[in-house]
């Protein structure tokens, strides 16, 4: 177990390595950080301002190594932003010049407050309305479902959005169409509709998928077993069917579970709550660079977490799987 | 016990339909055993799994004739009382023990599944458990009970299955190929297991095999099913020695014998039986 | 220690311009988009062509022909695919080059403003102008036909999910075979480089790729593909694992062929279905990131028509007085119903080609 952990951890240090390396190569040596200047100044910026603009950030250091006499090598815009990193320290926002992992802290928890009921009250969903499907075993419902499936996956988040903000908001006037505040249970209020929302774009998609998982635990050799012992349909399904299909799901669902934490960037960007997805909304239209490249480092690091997380899960749900 | 009388099965429907079963009958007695023997896709284990209703519907349809069990017509049977026929009267071994046992589930818990469903009497479901697998020869089963079945060997899982049908003290066994997917000699050590414990306990089986070599001192009667009909019946002595079907001729001519000398394995000839 | 020459910058920026430039002219060269609508007619025919000569495809091919709803999805993807090839070919004209769709429609007169659907007079309280004509979706916010603006947004779309395959397809299909066809270090290489780009998330990536090289429809495909290839890598890495254990692979080892002609002539054929089925998959992928991305206003450019920037243009127009619901149900629908007839195509292929069902 514990090897299990070394070999995986140091499988992840070459992996961020190559992230870091990316996005800096992306963000620095693509553009230029003059480039980067213009576009936040705007194109007509004297060059006075677009250097204090450097030098405040610290853009105006070399590139890769440090050649000026006098200063140390190590003094580059590389070196200096990849032990930045490394220490998880993720800078100051190129905009507001506030540190981003305040900002990163004071975005989660109405990112969480979002998604994570989102997640659990879509996922008891799909996994109910495909254990449904299974049970009936109805040609005509099951042709019908799986259209609808289709048809729900095909529909982009932001036209849900739309409609149902314009629908339930404005039309029916039952809910906040827009806006937040943590302010106790009275937050459900402005919540409501975006985890509504949430669940219902990605139903179709997990329904769907759920549905195929458990039809094919059901051909398996033990389900005929099962009933030949006398066991009922509906024990069948929700207790031999229901577990061995919940294993596979694991691989498929926990993964994701980090990323709960970085919020919806439309949903959020919609409705107006002050989550990651947000922040990083509000980033792309600035533009500032700081922020999308610390979420970049910041999502990677929280999808190695998700690997390590699934394996984990898995080796302790499923019996036949031991971690060494 | 049980007989069935001019049983056909059909799968699929409109012009892709296809007979399985031909307008087969045959009976057991308590405690007989009956081999039912053909090659694969002759309709055997179609027959096997039709006698309590397991066949998956659509897209088998029971097109004629009755299953009776006990004077009574398992196919007009309510899903209720299908659920207490099976396991509880008649319980089944498949073929392939690695795949037929719950990965995710315990043998013991697997096993105290059927108790609990047809022997709710049962008390001390442990002390039952160990008793089951004890019967099938697995030693130290107060210690196996616990153990998931990739734990276990082919031979040993194969063993679980039997005890996990035994538990309920069925009044029939049907054994669909229950020793085809294991090594040759855990074959016969299965075999001969079955043998004593048909010695020990009362029960009549249903043996479904393709391999007329295993049936020998296990079998009382052999029928013989060649594409979705019964086309020899009789005692297995008789069958063996005195074949009257060309097909089971055949069949017997494939079984290679120790000590004779012929260069090549016989195979059948399909185009002379029609 | 070397480091990068002074004119680094320099050279790059110029470089960067110069390609981003390219890449994001909304009026590419004039024969190119009509070279493209050519080449891509050609490639269907000859992959139709070449799958009646299989016996696999021929299945597939006879399997799809029973599959009514397959067909009339099919036959929905070729209209929209139809509509985006007729914007596509653009010819020259004294006032600039127009569309062969613009001239096809040049007969719907533009209005001033607001229009809906089947009105006779203007969207105004104050002044309900009467119209040149009714306009059967309506008009937009620059009294241009809904309809005809929905159709022209196609072309996005297609370009999109088009210009992606070409980019996602070839790169992700040939670091796939090659990694399972050679293992040791190539598999190893191709894994590291899948796993870093799949550690970012996908959103992200994009988005700081798009950032950086800037809108068009040139850099969203690139930044759709440098992520997309990742699917492709892994779904045909693991088929291509699969077909080297069968023995035909060793027999043609054992024969002597060439490498080339193991990876043409039997790999690629046994995996080809496979990148027709995620290609068609992908493609309704593509399309919807194409809006969302043009929605987040980092994708389509201003003046390309696109149906995600109608739907962000139409965010404002639902909280106007009377609501003007036509735009955003014109545009949602048209994205919905090529995303909804690609994904049932492509289920309907998948159907097709899975051994297991015998129909």
């Amino acid at each position: 177990m514990f090897s299990y952990l070394l070999r995986r951890l140091l499988f992840f240090v070459p992996i961020v390595a190559g992230v870091m390396l990316l996005t800096f190569a992306l963000f620095f040596m693509v553009q230029s950080p003059k480039a980067m200047a213009h576009r936040v100044l705007g194109p007509k910026a004297t060059p006075k301002a677009v250097e204090l603009w450097l030098h405040n950030r610290g853009y105006d250091k070399p590139l890769l190594i440090n050649q000026i006499p006098d200063q140390p090598w190590h003094d580059s815009l590389f070196i200096s932003q990849m032990r930045r990193l490394a220490t998880f320290d993720l800078g100051r926002s190129d905009v507001t010049g506030r540190p981003l992992s305040e900002v990163f802290r004071q975005g989660a928890l109405p990112s969480l407050l979002l998604t994570v009921p989102a997640f659990l009250a879509g996922l008891a969903m799909s996994v109910g309305l495909a254990l449904y499907l299974v049970f009936i075993r109805n040609a005509a419902a099951d042709l019908f479902a799986s259209l609808l499936c289709v048809a729900l996956m095909s529909v982009p988040v932001m036209v849900y959005v739309i409609f149902g903000q314009y629908l339930v908001a404005q039309v029916f006037n039952y809910f906040p169409a827009f806006g937040f505040q943590l302010n106790g249970w009275s937050t459900a209020k402005f919540l409501f509709l975006p985890i509504a929302l949430m669940i219902v774009s990605g139903l179709g998609a997990d329904v769907r998928l759920f549905r195929a998982l458990f039809l094919e635990e059901l051909g398996q050799d033990y389900i005929r077993t099962a009933r030949a012992k006398g066991v009922s349909s509906a024990v069948v399904l929700l207790r031999h069917v229901l577990k061995n299909g919940l294993i596979n799901l694991i691989t498929l669902v926990v993964a994701s579970l980090p990323f709960l934490i970085m919020g919806s960037l439309l949903l959020e960007n919609f409705f107006g709550i002050p989550g990651l997805g947000n922040v990083l909304f509000t980033a792309i239209q600035m533009p500032d660079f700081a922020v999308v490249q610390a979420s970049v480092f910041l999502g990677s690091l929280l999808y190695l977490g998700g690997l390590l997380l699934t394996d984990l899960c898995y080796a302790w749900a499923d019996p036949r799987i031991r971690l060494h | 016990m049980l007989s069935v009388r001019s049983l056909s099965i059909d799968f699929g429907s409109g012009p892709a339909r296809v007979q399985a079963v031909k307008d087969i009958s045959f009976s057991i007695a308590p405690g007989e055993t009956l081999a039912l023997v053909g090659e694969s896709g002759s309709g055997k284990s179609v027959t096997g799994l039709a006698l309590t209703r397991l066949l998956q519907e659509p897209p088998a349809v029971y097109s004629g004739g009755e299953i009776l069990f006990e004077g009574r017509n398992v196919l007009k049977m309510s899903p209720a009382e299908l659920r207490r026929l099976r396991g509880g009267k008649i319980a089944y071994v498949f073929q392939e023990p690695s795949t037929s046992l719950n990965p995710v589930f315990t043998v013991r818990s697997q096993i105290a599944e059927a108790l609990s469903l047809h022997r709710p009497e049962v008390s001390d479901i442990d002390a039952e458990v160990a008793r089951c697998l004890d019967l099938v020869g697995i030693v130290d089963p107060s210690k196996r009970m616990h153990d998931y079945p990739h734990q276990l060997s082919g031979g040993m899982q194969q063993r679980v299955m039997i005890a996990m049908a035994l538990a309920c003290h069925p009044q029939l066994l049907v054994a669909d190929e229950p020793t085809t997917a294991l090594d040759v000699t855990v074959q016969a050590q299965i075999l001969d297991q079955m043998r004593l414990i048909k010695q020990q306990i009362k029960m009549a089986m249903l043996l479904i095999t393709h391999n007329f070599g295993i049936i020998g001192g296990i079998a009382d009667r052999v029928a013989v099913m060649f594409r979705g009909a019964i086309v020899e019946h009789g005692s297995t002595a008789e069958v063996l020695h005195n074949p009257q079907h060309p097909y089971t001729k055949a069949l017997i001519g494939c079984i290679p014998q120790l000590g004779q000398r012929r260069r090549r394995l016989t195979t059948i000839d399909y185009s002379t039986l029609g | 220690m070397t480091t990068l020459p002074q004119d680094w910058f320099i050279k790059i920026d110029a470089l960067r311009s110069a390609v981003s430039d390219w890449l994001t002219r909304s009026f590419l060269p004039i024969w190119l988009p009509n070279l493209a609508v050519l080449l891509g007619t050609l490639l269907l025919a000859l992959l139709v062509w070449q799958g009646n000569r299989s016996e696999r495809w021929a299945t597939a091919w006879r399997r799809l022909r029973g599959d009514r709803l397959g067909q009339a999805a099919a036959v929905v993807a070729s209209l929209f695919l139809v509509v985006g090839s007729l914007e596509t070919v653009v010819f020259p004209t004294e006032t600039g080059s127009r569309t062969l769709l613009q001239m096809l429609l040049s007969g719907i007169p533009q209005e001033k403003g607001y229009a809906a659907p089947m009105a006779t007079h203007a969207l105004s309280v104050s002044d309900p102008k009467p119209l040149f004509t009714r306009h059967i979706l309506g008009t937009d916010a620059l009294g241009r036909d809904t309809l005809v603006q929905t159709l022209r947004a196609t072309r996005s779309a297609l370009w999109i999910g088009g210009l992606t395959s070409l980019v996602y397809i070839p790169l992700g299909v040939l670091l796939g075979i090659l990694a399972a066809y050679y293992r040791g270090w190539v598999d190893d290489l191709v894994q590291y480089l899948y796993s870093t780009i799949a550690a970012v998330p996908e959103i992200l990536m994009l988005v700081a790729i798009l950032m950086v090289l800037g809108k068009g429809l040139g850099t969203m495909s690139i930044a759709l593909g440098i992520t997309g290839w990742v699917g492709m890598a892994r779904l045909i890495r693991g088929e291509t694992l699969r077909q080297m254990e069968r023995p035909y692979v060793a027999a043609a080892k054992a024969m002597g062929q060439s490498h080339w002609k193991i990876l043409t002539r039997h790999l690629l054929p046994n995996v080809m279905h496979l990148i027709v089925i995620k290609f068609v998959l992908g493609f309704s992928g593509l399309v919807l990131a194409e809006a969302v991305l043009s929605y987040l206003g980092v994708g389509a450019p201003v003046g390309t028509p696109s149906w995600g920037t109608i739907i962000d243009a139409s965010r404002s127009e639902l909280s106007r007085e009377p609501v003007v619901w036509w735009n955003l149900a014109a545009a949602s629908f048209a994205l919905f119903l090529l995303v909804l007839s690609l994904n049932i195509l492509g289920d309907a292929l998948r159907r097709a080609f899975d051994p297991k069902s015998n129909t």
